[in-house]
């Protein structure tokens, strides 16, 4: 059969093709210093978001580590995976600058309807901070 | 990259035997069905000779199909054009539509539609297995009914209704009685008479015909009101030129079906079967659907904690195509209301997958599937907070 590439994965761009098909630091994060789970199973997103924070040579917070466990659609999983790109190494306050906008831009752009993903993520990663505030 | 297509019930390509016996109607027989001269007289003899192809299929007579544009269309007119006849007949004392809680959105937004009209509709729920019990349907009959509307088969899930038993109640009760046979025309046996089925819709690109053709079988009797209007084809059911090369094309599908039938029913039904029983192996799956009373070449599996989306697009990046009731994948984001009609939780909904099979697909491509499958739902999994969920 002739195929165009172009339109593997339907309405996503490659950049959203390639981080499903490779996702970055997914799995669990033992002794986490916070966790965030946002999302409901009901309307099929899901994502759990695990941190560990160390002190730089300032004595500020950073992102050490970072890994997520997502249960989603294809923009849920990429997303998941952007942010965690996007913040390993990070201190909590630049961590915390990082928008939905962000994301979407990394991504090279995700359909309308699938925003709400990028949201997600954006929310997982402050409740996984406001946890790890919470724990200190 | 191997390419396995197994989304027959989503449409299904040309077959070649079609294609040839179109081609013609194209270009030297593409005369008018309404034209007086020779062109137009042949175009008319293979029209009627198709439309007695057709009819011979589901034992109806040949002046009894109409030749729409599509599925949707035979659906909206079988259910417009009954409700609208119905209750202008009986001045206004009939305006009762019934459809089952599983039909495909054509029929559930028409009726959605009549509702606006002023008609009451009734949904009649569906068991586990997703079958309708006729006894529901009996019951649901008033003696303002006008319309009765159950699937032959699901096109999700793949169940198979009992029409027959409906069609008789709906025949004793006087009312009419309308099924979508579009994933089961060309598939299993249909006669209209014997079911005392009032109205069918059959699609020729789910058997291996072109699109954009489709027929409405209406029982000589049966008076319905047209949606198209104007110069009078069908019968004055359906005014529009008649494509005659795609209904030439369909006709061809339809007989190659019946010679076929029973043989690729058989075969298709062992390769389901053979997949069912390796997917449910998958830890977790579970079948949805009647495990029996099911299309040969249907699979519907749901996976816990998987969703959809991601399954659909992960199996098309190993070239396997499928379809899923997720609602990541709908551009309503809401779950398959077929699914969550037969039991199944949103978040079972969101990982269910629908495999079909058709007349091209091979052991070998099963094969694939069965070895690709399980380390795909896997390694979502892996990804998945919910993997040590021991449910």
């Amino acid at each position: 059969m002739k195929t165009n590439n172009k339109v593997c994965g339907g309405l996503y761009t490659p950049k959203v093709m390639e981080t499903f098909k490779n996702p970055h630091n997914y799995g669990k994060i033992k002794n986490a210093s916070g966790i965030g789970k946002v999302g409901n199973i009901v309307c099929g997103d899901v994502m759990w978001l695990y941190i560990k924070v160390a002190q730089n040579k300032k004595k500020e917070d950073f992102i050490k580590d970072i890994k997520f466990e997502t249960f989603g659609c294809v923009a849920a999983i990429s997303t998941s995976s952007i942010i965690t790109d996007l913040v390993k190494g990070k201190k909590i306050t630049e961590a915390l600058k990082i928008t939905k906008d962000d994301i979407v831009k990394t991504l090279g752009g995700l359909p309308k309807i699938k925003y709400h993903c990028s949201i997600l993520a954006i929310d997982a990663l402050k409740e996984a901070i406001k946890d790890y505030n919470e724990k200190k | 990259m191997k390419k396995v297509y197994l989304d027959y019930a989503a449409t299904t390509p040309v077959d070649k035997r079609v294609v040839k016996a179109s081609e013609p109607f194209y270009t030297e027989n593409f005369g008018n069905t309404m034209s007086l001269h020779s062109f137009g007289q042949e175009a008319k003899f293979y029209l009627d000779q198709s439309r007695q192809t057709l009819a011979d299929l589901i034992n109806a007579e040949p002046n009894e199909l109409v030749f729409t544009g599509s599925a949707t269309e035979s659906n909206n007119t079988a259910l417009k054009g009954c409700a609208l006849r119905e209750r202008s007949e009986s001045k206004g004392k009939k305006n009762h539509i019934i459809i089952s809680s599983i039909e495909h959105p054509c029929v559930v937004e028409s009726a959605k539609w009549l509702k606006r009209q002023g008609f009451e509709i009734t949904k009649l729920p569906v068991d586990e297995f997703g079958l309708v019990n006729p006894e529901d349907v009996k019951k649901a009959i008033t003696e303002k009914t006008i319309l009765v509307s159950v699937m032959h088969a699901s096109n999700e899930i793949g169940t198979i209704e009992p029409i027959a038993e409906i069609g008789k109640i709906c025949r004793q009760a006087g009312v009419y009685f309308h099924t979508d046979a579009v994933q089961s025309f060309g598939k299993i046996p249909i006669d209209v008479k014997r079911d005392n089925i009032d109205l069918l819709t059959a699609s020729s690109h789910k058997m291996y015909g072109p699109k954009g053709i489709a027929l409405l079988y209406i029982r000589d009797g049966v008076k319905i009101e047209p949606i198209l209007h104007g110069g009078g084809q069908e019968n004055g059911l359906r005014s529009s030129t008649v494509n005659v090369a795609a209904i030439v094309g369909f006709a061809k599908a339809a007989d190659i079906c019946k010679k076929e039938m029973s043989k690729e029913a058989k075969r298709l039904s062992k390769l389901r079967d053979k997949a069912i029983k390796n997917i449910l192996k998958i830890k977790g799956a579970k079948l949805n659907g009647h495990p029996k009373k099911r299309l040969p070449n249907n699979i519907n599996v749901s996976f816990p904690y998987i969703e959809g989306e991601s399954l659909i697009i992960q199996l098309d990046m190993h070239g396997i195509a499928c379809s899923t009731g997720s609602a990541c994948s709908s551009i309503k984001l809401e779950p398959s209301y077929v699914l969550l009609a037969i039991g199944l939780k949103p978040e079972e909904a969101h990982g269910s997958l629908r495999i079909s099979l058709g007349r091209f697909t091979t052991e070998k491509e099963i094969n694939y599937l069965l070895k690709v499958l399980p380390k795909i739902t896997k390694q979502l999994m892996a990804m998945s907070p919910f993997k040590n969920n021991e449910n």
